[in-house]
């Protein structure tokens, strides 16, 4: 589960296009500057981002991310990206969250790579009802 | 395509570099201009700088890996150069760790592993 937080600003965007890839991207380092994170927490949260909308664009044929800023009951700034496709959804979670396995471009470090980089990961997905990756990155 | 980015020749070596917002297309041309190149012009040497990539994911990783390969099949050593400490991290954590890619800290140095020297320590022609 995600930690109880008071949400401040959000945005969505659409992952429809390549082009989309490079925006989301950006979005995600504009929040991440925003929220005063480090430049190493900044690269981790904005490469989780890139995993997380490729994998939407290739696998599951698009659809959206939606950044938020959160903070946790401590008062601790963190992003929040949720990454929803329409896709075929993920027939065996298991081992697409195992390093090495991918069924298309990239080397397969997508999910399992992704988990790393992020504290809070939530991975909802059904065969034919498509996938929502929810990621948590708290400022160090 | 044309990239737009720049891949200067010195001598038998080719120093190019990726720029921040590299998309997949751009990053996929770079390899087959920069592969034709070093077939037609008979390269010896690759250098990449990626000191101006904010991020490596693993898409970008993969296209790194397989261009050290294919570079290796022709016969040149390819040279990734000035990867961001917060890169670095990065693709740790997330579990690539650019096998088969040789790396040197800046563009210098790479240079350097290919055999060129800094002028000053060139001895002085009088």
């Amino acid at each position: 589960m995600l930690p109880d937080e008071r949400t401040v600003p959000s945005g969505e965007y659409p992952v429809r296009a390549e082009e989309d890839l490079l925006a989301a991207r950006h979005a995600v380092r504009a929040a991440a500057v925003a929220a005063g994170f480090s430049i190493v927490d900044q690269t981790k949260i904005v490469t989780a981002a890139s995993e997380l909308v490729r994998n939407a664009y290739i696998h599951g044929g698009g659809g959206t991310m939606t950044v938020e800023v959160v903070r946790d009951p401590a008062g601790r700034t963190g992003l929040r990206l949720r990454v929803r496709d329409e896709g075929p959804g993920i027939a065996d979670v298991e081992q697409a969250m195992t390093d090495g396995f991918s069924t298309g471009a990239g080397l397969g470090h997508g999910l399992g790579g992704t988990r790393r980089l992020v504290h809070d990961f939530r991975l909802d997905t059904e065969p034919g009802r498509g996938t929502t990756v929810t990621v948590v990155r708290w400022q160090s | 395509m044309n990239t737009g980015l720049p891949i200067l020749r010195l001598g038998d070596v080719l120093l190019g570099g990726l720029l921040s917002d590299l998309d997949d297309k751009t990053a996929l041309a770079f390899t087959d201009e920069l592969t034709t190149r070093i077939a037609n012009e008979g390269i010896r040497g690759v250098v990449i700088d990626i000191s101006r990539l904010e991020i490596v994911d693993s898409f970008v990783a993969r296209v790194l890996m397989q261009l050290a390969a294919t570079g290796r099949l022709l016969g040149t050593r390819m040279i990734v150069a000035g990867m961001r400490p917060a890169v670095a991290l990065t693709l740790t954590e997330l579990g690539l760790q650019l096998t088969g890619v040789q790396t040197a800290l800046n563009a210098e140095q790479a240079m350097e592993l290919l055999g060129w020297r800094r002028p000053e320590e060139a001895p002085h022609a009088s």
